[in-house]
């Protein structure tokens, strides 16, 4: 199964009183946690903050916040509250609206980013824990003139229907074939069954990763 | 001005000869024999790199300067007085620039709105509305149908809760069963289902002088449109409604539905544009629902397997809402000579009913295909074999015929059983629909000096293919490649369009622009007729080149040709004029399905679905194969897994989440095979059909068959959650 959390590699968790905007994200069906500010955060801190003992949390909030995100490569610099999620900063704060927000509580997987190259859900982590991270959206995998090769197969094995879990799918899906180039159809079901499609799109979902794992299974044997 | 056409319809294996009259300028109807360039080629959608890439703006992407955030107060009670509402709180809390109360009256549902806000960040509007403070006086509720049905249930509105029941009879269904030589009766029963579409509903809503503009996740601009006009007292001309994308319906997004309303008054009163999309448990309590039902269906049959009479005694409930009947399939799909159907409607304080796809029918069809198995298993036939003794529709003989072949159809056999405890089992089901389309749109196809053609109508794409249907059909007739043609829809400025639901968008739209390109077409024929020393009769448009039909040497390519356009372009209006005489007035389908059952732990899982579906002209078979994926795996979340619980004691929905609320995820996906049996229809210039309801109609009722089958006793009750099928197997 796919695993979509947050920053949790192994930190000690902090409580947080800002966790509690978070209340209730243990039931998501995507294995998602909330996402806590941890000394390794610290490290990626405003310039402002101060040094904190060991084991005390950062302090943020709760008004607004300056934040460096790298996105795409590029920097940005935005104020937002500690409680706006990843998702709402793009969305809201950067104009960034190929990634959508659907159910806010990682069951279905629109929001999907990567996170230094996992794929995770926005919508399940908070736009401050974003710091320290390189974060690329659906806007940085490519665009309609110079398409990502599984944007092109989208396109051409139709894999989408209304197109509002689309950008999620295609993240899901880059994400898979960038750990596996050559992912067979079991492995492509399990990087997808966090992303929910109500037009029922899945099995052209499959024939477009499958389209682009093919080809990178005879560019390998031509090798 | 008309004439006079006869055409040669059908399939090659029966075709027929018909004649119709027509307007002058009413392109001929498409017919057998016609050969085409890009119609029925696969063609992905146009608008697919915008989709693949996150630049499609749908409603919930659109950002205005100074722009304010909404947000409702819904009711947490299922019944109750609204005593008052105090804004004030909210109102002094900075950034709210706008508080309203919605209903200062009764509460018949958990959800119902109450207030709203609009303020200068969505978080500040989620802080507003929790500092509105309601005084509710909780009344009696009734939230189960059993209980609302009842001697003195709380009424819902006033009086009985259960709507007067609407009978339809054809024969003696009592003498007809009487005479039977087999008889069957069983009551079935499915869930509310909610839409879920993956996009909210939701505005944005501008007012700007005395005009207002609304980007809204809609199915029908021209419906919401004339809604506001009318509850804001303006001119239809000062109301824009836009909807460029939008992240599916499915039935739940037709006319003016509270979010647009509210987030239209929020703009007013603020005087500042309003973003209201709803939250997601917001979506499934107020925004619509496939009504339940429970159907007690009486059936029977003669010696020689042919149906005898049909019974229906159906009630559901769509809660607040109406139209839970279920019968439409009971009078279509099997004819028989006694058939009765009754409908009844029962209030309950839920949410309410909207359309949703194919309103009534998965219902239906699951209930009348579990008879018919449950009879041929009495009378002792297979179960296809008496299916196809009491199919009348020539074209769905043809499709049974094809899919049995495709599936691999035998008769309940030992192959199914087998030592381990997972069990095989098979079932069949057919679907019908009504998806001819109707008059009323109208478009405009324009040619540019560069060459570029612009088609524009004021229809919708709701994930169907819509704008590449258009664009398909356009550039046929221009003899174009697709690439040329940008299609504008989603947008009141645009020609009339019909709202896009009951199948009804690709057969009332296509021959409309059709007609806009073949007037587009003469005219650029006048232009293109002297310098090619020929009457505009003896030309022809193909591959992007004007030539005389006789001489092809003398031609012009399409792109120089504009450029002799006098001034910037040229265009030309189409009309959809009303449906004439086709070669069939519905359409056919079946699906077979293929299941496991595990006997230990109740779980089911789908393996193979085989789906034979006739969509008059297939304009693209790439998202016409998407649409019947979608219709059947819509189904077998709603054959297994689909079900909005209400939590009696507190009258509330306990999952209005996308993961409480099941629905078919990746894991889930059987081998679906589409096979679709090309019938050239007529009826329209295109003589095309919708296939977005008939796709979904027989999914449920194949599995169920086949659920029902594996177990080896009917499971009478959706969705077939493992609880169920342990019961029935007697392991409950």
């Amino acid at each position: 199964m796919k695993s979509k959390s947050g920053k949790d590699k192994g930190s000690a968790k902090l409580p947080l009183s800002r966790r509690s905007f978070l209340k209730g994200a243990a039931l998501t069906s995507a294995g998602a946690v909330a996402a806590v500010a941890t000394l390794g955060h610290l490290a990626h801190a405003d310039a402002s903050a101060s040094p904190l003992p060991a084991g005390v949390a950062e302090q943020l909030g709760p008004g607004p916040v300056d934040i460096e995100l790298k996105i795409n490569g590029a920097s940005h610099h935005l104020a937002v509250e500690p409680r706006v999620t990843l998702v709402r900063a793009l969305r809201e704060h950067l104009g960034m609206t190929g990634t959508k927000l659907v159910c806010d509580r990682g069951s279905c997987g629109a929001c999907t980013v990567h996170l230094d190259g996992q794929p995770v859900t926005a919508c399940m982590m908070l736009a401050v824990d974003g710091r320290g991270h390189e974060i690329t959206t659906i806007e940085g995998l490519g665009n309609p003139d110079r398409m990502h090769r599984v944007q092109d197969a989208f396109v051409h094995t139709d894999a989408m229907q209304c197109g509002f879990c689309t950008p999620g799918m295609v993240m899901s899906i880059a994400a898979a074939l960038e750990q596996n180039s050559t992912a067979d159809l079991g492995a492509i079901r399990n990087s997808v069954a966090g992303n929910i499609c109500r037009c029922g799109t899945y099995p052209h979902v499959f024939a477009a990763a499958l389209k682009v794992a093919r080809a990178n299974r005879g560019a390998k044997g031509s090798a | 001005m008309s004439r006079r056409v006869t055409v040669n319809l059908g399939i090659p294996q029966a075709p027929r000869e018909v004649t119709v009259v027509i307007p002058d300028d009413e392109p001929t109807p498409w017919q057998l024999g016609d050969r085409f360039t890009i119609v029925g080629v696969e063609t992905p959608r146009v608008d697919g790199p915008a989709k693949a890439t996150g630049t499609a703006h749908y409603t919930y992407d659109i950002a205005l300067p100074g722009m304010l955030y909404g947000a409702i107060v819904r009711s947490p009670y299922p019944r109750a007085h609204v005593n008052s509402v105090d804004l004030s709180a909210a109102k002094r809390l900075a950034g709210v620039r706008a508080a309203l109360q919605i209903t200062d009256g009764e509460i018949r549902f958990a959800g119902q709105e109450v207030a709203a806000v609009a303020a200068t960040s969505s978080d500040i509007a989620v802080d507003a509305i929790r500092l509105i403070k309601v005084d509710y006086q909780p009344m009696p509720f009734v939230v189960d149908m059993d209980s609302a049905a009842a001697a003195g249930a709380p009424s819902v509105f006033s009086g009985s809760n259960v709507g007067g029941a609407k009978t339809l009879s054809e024969g003696d269904v009592e003498r007809g069963l009487s005479q039977a030589a087999n008889r069957i009766e069983a009551t079935y029963t499915t869930p509310v289902q909610t839409h879920v579409s993956l996009e909210t509903h939701g505005a944005v809503a501008q007012f700007d002088g005395g005009a207002l503009t609304v980007w809204c996740s809609t199915q029908g601009v021209f419906s919401v449109r004339d809604d506001l006009a009318v509850l804001f007292n303006l001119p239809p001309d000062k109301v824009r409604v836009i909807s460029e994308y939008l992240g599916g319906g499915f039935g739940s997004k037709f006319g003016a539905t509270p979010d647009i309303v509210i987030a239209a008054r929020l703009a007013k009163e603020s005087g500042a544009p309003v973003k209201l999309m709803l939250p997601r448990g917001d979506e499934h309590l107020a925004t619509g629902n496939r009504p339940s039902s429970e159907q007690k269906v009486r059936m029977g049959a003669d010696a020689n397997g042919k149906l005898v009479a049909i019974d229906l005694a159906q009630r559901g409930s769509g809660g607040i809402g109406g139209g839970s009947g279920s019968s439409g399939p009971f009078k279509l799909v099997y004819p028989c000579p006694n058939v009765r159907t009754s409908e009844t409607n029962v209030f309950m304080n839920t949410g309410p009913a909207s359309p949703m796809r194919a309103p009534g029918w998965p219902q239906g069809t699951f209930a009348l295909e579990m008879a018919m198995d449950e009879m041929a298993r009495k009378a002792g036939i297979d179960r296809l074999e008496f299916r196809r003794a009491n199919n009348t529709n020539p074209i769905r003989a043809i499709e049974l015929e094809l899919g049995a072949r495709a599936f691999g159809w035998t008769q309940d056999s030992a192959s199914k059983k087998s030592a381990g405890p997972v069990r095989r089992g098979t079932g069949v089901a057919c679907a019908a629909w009504h998806a001819l389309g109707a008059s009323g749109p109208e478009a405009l196809a324009i040619a540019h000096r560069d060459g570029r053609v612009e088609i524009r109508c004021g229809t919708q794409d709701i994930g169907t293919g819509t704008r590449t249907a258009l664009a398909v059909v356009a550039a046929e007739e221009l003899g174009l490649p697709i690439a040329q043609i940008a299609t504008e829809i989603g947008d009141t400025r645009y020609p009339f369009s019909l709202p896009s639901g009951g199948s009804m968008s690709s057969p009332s739209n296509t021959p409309a622009i059709r007609q806009a390109a073949a007037h587009l077409k003469d005219k650029l024929f006048k232009i293109a007729a002297p310098m090619l020393g020929a009457e505009p009769a003896d030309l022809e448009a193909r591959d992007g080149v004007i030539r005389v039909r006789f001489d092809p040497s003398r031609k012009v390519a399409f792109i120089d040709l504009c450029r002799r356009i006098p001034g910037d372009s040229i265009s030309a209006g189409g009309d959809r004029i009303p449906n004439y005489a086709s070669y069939r007035p519905d359409q056919a389908g079946c699906q077979f399905a293929e299941v496991e059952v595990d006997t230990e732990t109740g779980v089911v899982r789908v393996k193979r679905v085989v789906a034979v579906h006739d969509a008059g002209t297939i304009i693209d078979p790439l998202t016409s194969r998407s649409q019947i994926n979608g219709g059947v795996l819509m189904g077998i979340g709603f054959a297994l897994f689909e079900d909005r619980r209400m939590d009696p004691n507190l009258g509330l929905m306990m999952n209005p989440t996308m993961d409480d609320y099941k629905m078919v995820g990746s894991l889930d996906v059987p081998q679906i095979d589409v096979m679709f049996l090309d019938v050239m229809n007529g009826g329209t210039n295109t003589g095309v059909l919708g296939i977005g309801e008939v796709a979904h109609v027989a999914s449920a009722a194949a599995v169920a068959c086949a659920v029902s089958d594996a177990v080896g006793a009917p499971v009478r009750e959706l969705p077939l959650t493992p609880d169920k099928i342990l019961a029935a197997l007697g392991h409950g």
